[in-house]
Parts: structure tokens; sequence; C-alpha cells
């Protein structure tokens, strides 16, 4: 267990697992994805009270999904910064920060446009919507601090502090904007979480998230490679692997 | 082995003057802020402004000013918050107080509760004590100001607390100022929801006892959390320099 | 077995293709960008750590040419 842990926090050892893990994570990503939308949006039954505008939730819940996990991923690997100052944590951290952003983004323009036909208006202040609103902030704040700081170290270890306190405030953040939102507005028609929603519905969806979450995890492993290489560019490994073109 | 851990865990109470080194580091932080006028009306003196600007870009109509008074008010004493922390830590920065504080035998958490404790004293306090005023301008009813005070009076603590976090954590940084506030204000949102929440309950005849209950809530969960992180912070910004 | 009747069905969605098909749009160029965007920064990454070791290689070259060079320079005198 150890010696496994160990192994992880090397670089060299990281780089050969995520390249041989890679084009597996790709093409199963792709083709999930692929599957889940075209079975979404061409396939899956019309919603009764939505109509085919419903078919958006195809790609909203899996940003929104990943949106979310990312956050606690990044938190996880913030307290292995902390702890066992593992590097690869922090490059997890600062690798995926970014993807995280964008899905995040998406999350918010797909719940947009989703509300113009099912709402009128592109913008609601919906809790959902504004919780991710937040969450984009908490994004933004993590991708600017990491590249504010100079020094590695302390710069690894500045944003491990700073997404914990993020992840605290998460569930203080959504509880307090739902609480907010039945202030100042009747409950409204909820986008997601439909009570019955048939299996030709779900199936779909749940093969549209696996295959985002392959795709990130294919993403995190390309941008983590990219960061050891700036990293380790004077180790003798890394000098190897350049001059070989990365074989 | 009872008696040889009672040995050696020295309590926190038999420390060299725990209470003493917080009450001087209060003591120190107020005489540098009163020596520093400047610093510390000048929070004052943007909140006052920012309230200002609202009925002349907006409108001045009684019943939109009733409406949102409280949300400005209360926006404008976190911009005012905000806008001070970067003097929290800054001096202590600079002359090299902070290298000293962090040396002694005084747990850290301590130390930085005493200082935040210090800036809500010359920032977030004013503040609190100004509002009644500014409600009076923005025509809000005289229970509301008083609900108004009361979650101000609860909310700026966990302003400074939470603010005292990116404080630390943007010490010694060139862009310091922007990035403090993207990072904080965020964090802020939840304390703004429940401070105008509060007093838009109250304001429609609904209990507010359970709400003030939950800000406490934020208090004591800023008070015991807040310190740890700004401590943790502060070592890594000071090991940076 | 397919919801709708024709590939025109398919892209009106009933009114509300515009809506659905702006989304899964952005989607794909914003995942596909990022993918992209992705390999590029790796591959350059590796170019200009690639360029930077032959630099180093022929400065090294160069040094070790120069004190022959040198030397032969200093003999004639």
């Amino acid at each position: 267990m150890w010696q496994f842990f160990h192994k992880l926090g090397s670089p060299k050892w990281f780089y050969g697992i995520a390249t041989r893990l890679m084009p597996w994570l790709l093409v199963g990503g792709i083709a999930l994805l692929l599957a889940g939308v075209v079975w979404g949006l061409a396939f899956a039954p019309k919603d009764y009270l939505q109509g085919n505008s419903y078919r958006i939730i195809f790609i909203h819940v899996p940003t929104a999904f990943l949106a979310q996990s990312i956050y606690i991923m990044m938190a996880v690997a913030a307290v292995v910064t902390l702890v066992w100052r593992m590097k690869l944590a922090d490059l997890f951290v600062r690798s995926v920060a970014p993807v995280g952003a964008v899905l995040t983004f998406l999350a918010l323009f797909t719940g947009a446009v989703w509300g113009k036909p099912t709402w009128g208006t592109w913008w609601i202040w919906d809790a959902r919507l504004t919780s991710m609103l937040i969450l984009l902030f908490l994004y933004f704040g993590v991708i600017a601090l990491a590249a504010a700081i100079a020094d590695e170290k302390s710069s690894a270890r500045a944003v491990a502090v700073l997404v914990l306190v993020g992840v605290v405030n998460i569930p203080i953040i959504k509880y307090s904007v739902e609480w907010w939102n039945t202030l100042h507005q009747p409950a409204t028609f909820k986008l997601t979480e439909r009570p019955t929603m048939p299996a030709e519905m779900w199936v779909p969806l749940l093969l549209a998230v696996l295959g985002l979450y392959l795709i990130f995890g294919w993403l995190a492993c390309l941008r983590m490679q990219t960061g050891i290489l700036v990293r380790e560019k004077r180790t003798r490994w890394v000098q190897e692997l350049v001059r070989t073109g990365g074989h | 082995m009872p008696t040889d851990s009672s040995v050696r865990v020295r309590p926190l109470t038999a420390g060299p003057g725990v209470m003493a080194a917080m009450v001087a580091v209060v003591r120190r932080d107020l005489q540098a802020s009163f020596r520093q006028r400047q610093d510390l009306l000048n929070p004052l003196l943007f909140f006052i402004m920012v309230v200002t600007l609202f009925p002349l870009g907006v409108s001045p109509e009684v019943s939109f000013l009733q409406q949102a008074g409280t949300g400005i008010l209360w926006v404008a004493a976190l911009l005012a918050t905000l806008l001070s922390l970067d003097h929290l830590y800054r001096h202590d920065f600079d002359d090299g107080t902070l290298e000293q504080l962090m040396l002694q035998p005084q747990p850290l958490y301590l130390l930085i509760l005493a200082k935040v404790l210090a800036h809500w004293l010359v920032t977030g306090l004013p503040l609190v004590l100004l509002a009644p005023l500014l409600g009076v301008m923005v025509h809000l009813e005289g229970n509301s100001i008083g609900i108004l005070c009361l979650t101000l009076l609860i909310g700026t603590p966990v302003l400074s607390l939470i603010g005292s976090i990116g404080a630390a954590l943007t010490l010694g940084l060139r862009s310091g100022g922007v990035l403090l506030s993207l990072l904080i204000i965020p964090l802020y949102i939840p304390v703004l929801i429940f401070g105008t929440g509060t007093v838009a309950a109250a304001a429609e005849g609904a209990p507010v006892s359970a709400y003030i209950a939950l800000m406490g809530a934020f208090l004591v969960l800023a008070l015991t959390l807040a310190p740890f992180a700004s401590a943790a912070a502060l070592r890594i910004s000071m090991s940076n320099s | 077995m397919m919801a709708f009747d024709s590939l025109a069905a398919f892209i009106a969605m009933e009114g509300h293709g515009p809506y659905v098909w702006t989304c899964y749009g952005v989607f794909f160029l914003f995942v596909g960008g990022l993918m992209a965007w992705s390999i590029r920064q790796r591959r350059d990454v590796m170019r200009s750590q690639l360029r930077e070791l032959e630099r180093d290689s022929t400065a090294r070259a160069g040094r070790e040419a120069q004190p022959a060079a040198s030397f032969t320079r200093i003999n004639p005198s």
C-alpha cells in the first residue's frame, strides 16, 4: 500500500501509466459520450411537459455533475498536498482547475439556454444556476491564485488552503442560495430531478455522464503530463523522453 | 500514563500569558491604526459614498430605497471591509513584526484571532455604528434598522474572519488587492444572503430569531475555522518571502 | 424506435431546435477546444524543450571544440 502510494508520487511512474491509460480513456470517453448524446437526441422519447427542449439535459447534467465533482476531487488532492506534500496532487489541482471552470461555464450556458423555452427568459436567478455561478467564481479564484504565486512550493500549499476553504463553503453556499431562492420567489419549475424518469431517458444520461468522466480523465492525464514535462525538465528521463518524441 | 502526559502537554492557559499576549496584540494594532487615522477613516468614507451612489444612480424614490436599502447597506459594508483587509497584515509584514509574531510561544491561532478582533474594532464596528444613520437616509423603518444593525453586528466579524484567510494568502503578492477580492467575494455570499434575508423576513413580519441564530452559527464556525486557515496561509506566505 | 419521423423534424425539434442545437454546438466546441488546446500545450512544451536540448548540446560541442581552436591559433605565434 505504502509502496503504491510512493510510486503514485513519482512523476516518472505516473507519466508512463498515463501514457498507457490515455488511449483507452479517450476512445471509451468519446464512444460513451457520443452514444449517450445520439441516443438522447434522436431516440429517447419526448418529455410530455417540456417537449424536445429537455434534450439539453443530456449535456447539461453531465457538465454540472463533472463541475461539482472536479472541485471535490481538487479538495481531496489539496488534502494530499498539505499532508503528504505530494507534488503530483498539486499538479492535479492546477491542471484540472481550468477544465472545471470550462465545464461549469458549459453547465451555466446550457442551463440558461434551456431556461429560454422553459421559463421564457435566458437567465433566471434559480438556486441551481446561482450556486453554479458561485462555483465558477471559486474556480476563477483558484486559477488566479495558482498563477499569482511564483514559488512552486508555497504556490502549491496556498492553492490547497484556498481549495479547502472553498470546499467547506460549498455546502453553506448551496444551502443559503436555496434559502434565498425560496425567500424571493415561489418554487419554480425545476430543471432536473424529475421523480419519474423512464429508463429510455436516464440510461443515455448515464452514458453521457460516464463518457464525459472518461474524457475528463484523459484531459487530466494529458494536462498533468504537460505539467510534469515543465517541472521535471532537468531530469534525465524527461530529456530522454523529449529526444525520442514522447515514446 | 496520565501523570506523565500532564507534565509534557502544557495546557493552553499555562503558556506565558496567552491572554496577556492577545491583549498586547490588540492594543498594539489599535494604537497603530489610531496613528494612521486615514486608514481608519477610508473604509468608513467609502461605505458612506457607495451608499450615496444608489439614490443618485438608480432612484431617490422612497419605495425603491425602502426595498433595496438593506441590500445596499450590506453590500457597501461588505465592500468596505474588503477594502480594508489589505491592511490586516500588510504593515506588520513590511516592518517584520509578523515574523516575530509567528516565533512567539503562544499559538498563532489566538494571535490571529487578536489581530482580527483589532481589525474588526476599527473597521467593522464603526460600520455597524454608522449603519443607523445611513439606514434613516435610505428610509428604512425603525424595526428594520434595528435588525439590520444586529445582522451587521454578527456579520461583520464573519467578514473580517473570512477575509483574514484571503489577506494571509495574498500577502506579499504584487497584485494582492484585486486578487484578494476575487478569492473572498464568493465566500462572503452566504453572509450577505442571510444578513439581508433576515431583515427582509423581519419586514414581512416573520420571526427572525432562527435566522439570527443561524448567523450566530456562522460566526462560531468562522471563529473556529478561519484563524486555523489564516495561520496555515500565513506560514505559507512567510516561508515564501 | 426513433423519436422523430424525418430529418427535418429532428432538426426542427418542434420549435426547440435552435436551443437544443446551440447547446450541443457550444458544448462540443468548448470540450473539443479544451482537448485540442491541451494537446497543443503538451506538444509546444515538448518542442521548446527539444530545441533547448539541441541548443545546449551544440553549445557544449562548441565549448569542447573551442580549446582546440585556440590551441591551434596560439601555436603559430
